[in-house]
């Protein structure tokens, strides 16, 4: 089953490559998002997807049950999920102040608001 | 304490200086003049044992696990500098005191001649070469100040950076080679090193470290091909002339060469490269000097060609080198010092520095020449002086090496030769009358006649005919002590200015003959000069500006090319670079692609993907807005279900709250977009976007495969997960790796949230919303209740989530909906929860994650250390034990609850096109 979790992986990395690369920030953003989950999904399948069983140790029990996922890798997720999900609403709210300073938002158009070419 | 003590006075009177000029006038002048003559004659009372074979070490510790610590040596090479420094110190000091006597910079100045005096000082003496280095580099930087004194003339200004660029760039290649002496030695005290010398010459990284140092010491002594920074120095006043840029600074590099020949001299890559370029520099320095006309650029490269005979004579093989080495060291300070002094002097009193122009001068400087002729004398090796007792030396060395004999002792004879004209060009010819009624005019208004004027040069040219004529007396100890040192064996010779009439002393006659005659012809050397300057249009100094000016273009011009602003442009490198690196990783490690195991089809897994697949379709295909949210939210939620289908409910839990949000999120931001634009792009636009994007998939793909085929130790989760229970008394392993095992992780990603959301709240300038007219009455009133039942599930949730699925991440969240809902209800501007604004709840939060961390840190000096009180049971909870880790968790849900409430709010009031566009007029 792993690979088709990382054929899926890989479709959706060519999704948020596609959208990263177009004009529209809208789009850009969305691209932002969907990279988030695909790393996310990246580390969860990359610790071994296990043979069944959760990351909480049954009551009266010591240790986890055989087979069971690895809780580091879960763990290293979980906040990951709700960092991407900050930065993803940060640049939701960066999108929106550009739209409301300026008409155009296309990427061509935010590289001209900065002149580094002295 | 002899060195420390040295270099606070110094470093004190650098910092006095200024203020003791301003405030206390001429006063001030004698007691900034009284310093250094103090400072010497203590140092020379207190190394009076050096010469008697004692040597003394104080250490004090500083990173002492990295091996660097203050640790000072009197040695008998360090001390000699010491004495030179401070000695020459004192003169230049009265000289260049009366010198900037009326310059409005003068104040500065002290200040970093001062600074140089003392890291010259701690040069010397250091016995660890991490401070050697920090030394070497402070000394860079005041002659980088010095040099551009007079910064109002872009020549100075750029002469001041060609030093820096140079002598700095040298020091970073010695700093490389510190350390790897230090890797390889074990250690950074020169004594130890020393001991370690076998080893450090026969590893394998020798070289490197040889070229690295030796790379330090050559640019600070203006060595072939990196001379030429040297007389562009000569833009500086006189003082700093006389002072850095002969008689110390430049000494430093040949003093760093005799400080490590111990350690990597005596192999035939010491002896030949030193040699060789030493001979080069020493022949090219004194044929160039030869033809100058300016006093100031004469001199200059006459000291070039001085460093490159001390460097070849460290480098050659032969038992008199170092001894002439030493000698040469000594003398060269004395005589060189008093001519510097003597042409700033003239310069004052003249306003120029041409010697084809300068004449009859000694009618009005009559001590001034006195001394000048006399340096001059001993500049040319003419016996009794000190530079004939290292003349003598340096023919005999000469002429009885073995290796390249011929080309040094005629790179010798010819560089012996441009010396004497020089010496005489800049000593007598000045001074002497050329022709009746041609004496060059003195400005009326300005007589160094002065004391401070005079003395200096005297009291140099006088010691250097003293010592030359009882060498045994003044030097012996003091040279076959330092020789000794160098050498690393015990080396006694004594010295004689005499040695009886032997081939040397014919060599040395036959040079005085050819250069008094050379010097007859000297107007047809000058325009000789003038022709080759004109005929060939480069030099060395042009030659580095431009290799500088070209870096500096070519980083323009790689800023301007990666650095184009266009997001597009960066994704698409970084994409190919990205894939590159992973494609060059896998050629490298040989990786063939197997496919984990016999496949077995899990169905539910199976359509999930299937799902996601098509959201990810739809979502690139997607021509409105609200289409593409929710695919992305598609694609979150068939994560959500991939993860309860692997076992990770806490995964599952978080994933579908975020995803709820994130739609939320999108869905208020879009409000007043304007619609998606089609591509606009080419077919050659469109294919690369198109490769770029599959490639990146294609990468990532295998990228996964490869991370579930190698596993290279134990994974540390097990350790984790078996310490839960019985030390960390929880069950949900991912929520105790969380808040406990990894805290200190946890407080860093939670600070981040809490930035992200203050960022949001800068941009916003949050304004209240206007009331919404129309309300929903279903959901007025059964908000009323709602979200108080949400507000307890979320804490519920948190509660129990160090036994079973929840915790502060996710409680947070839950409750950070009860809140948005009452928001959607009743439309009222401002967003609270239980009486709180988004910023309470989120600094309260942060600040009881970081107080549970200073718990732990009080009892137990380690922070976010747990705690562990007293056990309760709820109802339908659970067990809980009271403590610092449920605090923290409590911290945790209490910063993102804050966090999403902020985002929503800024969303939320910039949703309504009306205020859109107030906002924007």
């Amino acid at each position: 089953m792993e690979l088709f979790v990382a054929i899926t992986i890989g479709w959706l990395m060519t999704c948020a490559v596609w959208l990263l690369l177009s004009r529209s920030l809208f789009r850009v953003l969305a691209g932002l998002a969907l990279i988030a989950q695909v790393a996310n999904i990246i580390v969860f399948s990359s610790a071994g997807l296990g043979d069944g069983g959760h990351a909480v140790i049954p009551g009266k029990e010591n240790r986890l049950a055989e087979g069971h996922p690895d809780p580091l890798a879960q763990a290293l997720v979980l906040t990951a999920i709700v960092i991407s999900f900050g930065t993803l609403a940060f640049s939701l709210v960066l999108l929106k102040r550009n739209r409301l300073s300026s008409v155009d938002d296309t990427t061509q158009a935010l590289a001209q608001t900065e002149d580094v070419h002295r | 304490m002899l060195p420390l003590l040295l270099l606070t006075a110094l470093l004190a009177t650098a910092l006095l200086a200024p203020t003791v000029l301003r405030c206390l006038g001429g006063p001030g002048r004698v007691i900034l003049a009284s310093v250094p003559p103090a400072l010497f004659l203590y140092a020379a009372a207190a190394s009076q044992g050096i010469w008697k074979g004692e040597q003394q070490y104080w250490s004090l510790p500083w990173h002492e696990n990295l091996g660097i610590n203050l640790d000072f040596a009197l040695t008998p090479w360090g001390t000699l500098l010491c004495l030179l420094v401070l000695g020459v110190g004192t003169l230049v000091t009265i000289y260049g005191l009366a010198y900037l006597k009326g310059d409005p910079r003068e104040n500065r100045f002290f200040f970093a001649f001062f600074l140089f005096m003392m890291a010259m000082v701690g040069l010397s003496l250091s016995d660890n070469l991490v401070i050697l280095f920090l030394f070497w580099e402070l000394t860079s930087v005041a002659s980088y100040l010095l040099i551009g004194h007079y910064h109002e003339k872009l020549e100075s200004r750029k002469s001041a950076l060609d030093a820096m660029l140079v002598t700095v760039g040298g020091g970073l290649a010695l700093l490389a080679g510190i350390l790897l002496l230090g890797f390889v030695g074990g250690s950074y005290q020169i004594s130890e090193l020393v001991e370690q010398a076998d080893t450090i010459r026969s590893h394998s990284l020798y070289p490197a470290i040889f070229w690295c140092v030796v790379a330090g010491a050559l640019t600070k002594s203006a060595q072939f091909p990196f001379h030429f920074w040297l007389p562009g120095a000569m833009a500086a006043p006189a003082p700093v002339s006389a002072y850095l840029h002969s008689a110390t600074m430049v000494k430093a590099g040949v003093f760093l060469l005799g400080l490590t020949h111990p350690i990597l001299g005596e192999t035939p890559l010491w002896h030949n490269t030193l040699s060789i370029i030493g001979a080069i520099t020493m022949t090219w320095g004194a044929l160039v000097a030869m033809v100058q006309r300016d006093l100031k650029r004469l001199l200059a490269f006459t000291t070039v060609s001085a460093l490159g005979t001390l460097v070849m004579l460290l480098g050659l093989e032969h038992e008199l080198a170092l001894k002439g080495a030493v000698i040469f060291f000594i003398s060269h300070a004395f005589y060189k010092g008093a001519l510097f002094m003597v042409a700033g002097a003239l310069e004052k009193g003249t306003g120029t520095r041409d010697v084809s122009v300068l004449s009859g001068l000694f009618k009005s400087y009559p001590l001034l020449g006195i001394a000048a002729a006399l340096a001059a004398l001993s500049m040319s090796g003419v016996p009794p002086f000190a530079g004939f007792v290292a003349k003598e030396l340096l023919y005999q060395v000469k002429m009885e090496t073995q290796a390249f004999g011929w080309f040094i002792l005629s790179c010798g004879f010819v560089a012996g030769v441009a010396n004497l004209v020089v010496a005489f060009n800049v000593g007598i010819l000045p001074f002497a009358k050329k022709k009746e009624g041609a004496e060059t005019s003195i400005e009326p208004n300005y007589k160094p006649t002065r004391f401070s004027f005079w003395i200096g040069p005297m009291v140099l040219a006088v010691g250097s005919l003293l010592v030359g004529a009882f060498p045994g007396f003044f030097l012996s100890d003091i040279v076959n002590r330092s020789v000794s040192q160098i050498a690393n064996q015990d080396f006694y010779s004594k010295l004689k200015l005499w040695h009886g009439f032997n081939a040397v002393l014919v060599l040395s006659l036959v040079t005085l003959a050819v250069g008094v005659v050379i010097y007859r012809l000297r107007d047809r050397l000058w325009s000789f000069g003038e022709g080759l300057k004109n005929q060939f249009g480069w030099t060395a100094v042009g030659n580095f500006r431009r290799i500088w000016e070209g870096i500096l273009s070519f980083c323009l011009w790689t800023t301007r090319l990666l650095q184009s602003g266009s997001l597009t442009q960066y994704v698409v490198v970084f994409m190919i670079v990205a894939i590159g690196l992973l494609t060059a990783a896998w050629r490298v490690s040989g990786y063939d692609l197997s496919i984990p195991g016999p496949i077995e089809l899990r169905w539910d897994v199976a359509s999930v993907l299937v799902l996601m697949t098509l959201a990810g379709w739809f979502l690139i295909r997607s021509k409105r807005m609200l289409t593409a949210i929710l695919s992305l939210g598609g694609v979150g939620m068939g994560i959500a279900a991939l993860f309860a289908l692997y076992g990770a409910p806490d995964l599952m839990l978080t994933q579908m709250l975020v995803e709820t949000l994130t739609l939320m999120l999108f869905a208020l931001a879009i409000c007043g977009l304007p619609k998606i634009q089609p591509p606009q792009l080419t077919l050659w636009g469109r294919s690369l976007r198109a490769l770029v994007a599959l490639g990146s998939g294609v990468a990532i793909t295998l990228l996964t495969l490869k991370a579930l085929d190698v596993q290279v130790a134990a994974p540390v989760s097990q350790e984790m997960a078996a310490r839960s229970v019985p030390e960390a008394f929880g069950r949900n392993v991912v929520n105790v790796i969380l808040v406990d095992f990894r805290a200190l992780d946890t407080l860093g990603e939670v600070a981040v949230l809490f930035i992200a959301a203050a960022g949001v709240g800068a941009m916003a300038r949050f304004r209240s919303a206007a009331e919404r007219p129309q309300r929903s009455v279903v959901l007025v009133s059964a908000v009323r209740y709602v979200p108080l039942l949400v507000f307890v599930f979320a804490i519920f949730l948190l509660l129990r989530g160090h036994n079973e699925p929840g915790g502060g991440f996710i409680g947070g969240l839950v409750a950070a909906m009860s809140a948005i809902l009452v928001h959607l209800a009743t439309g009222d501007g401002r967003i609270r929860l239980l009486r709180m604004t988004p910023g309470a709840w989120m600094t309260m939060g942060l600040l009881v994650a970081v107080w549970s961390g200073v718990y732990g840190l009080l009892e137990s000096e380690s922070f976010m250390h747990a705690w562990w009180g007293s056990e309760f049971t709820l109802p339908a909870v659970g067990k809980v034990i009271i403590g610092t880790v449920l605090f923290f968790d409590l911290g945790v849900f209490a910063v993102v609850l804050g966090v999403v409430m902020k985002l929503y709010e800024v969303l939320a009031s910039w949703a309504h096109p009306e205020e859109v566009g107030e906002l924007r007029g």
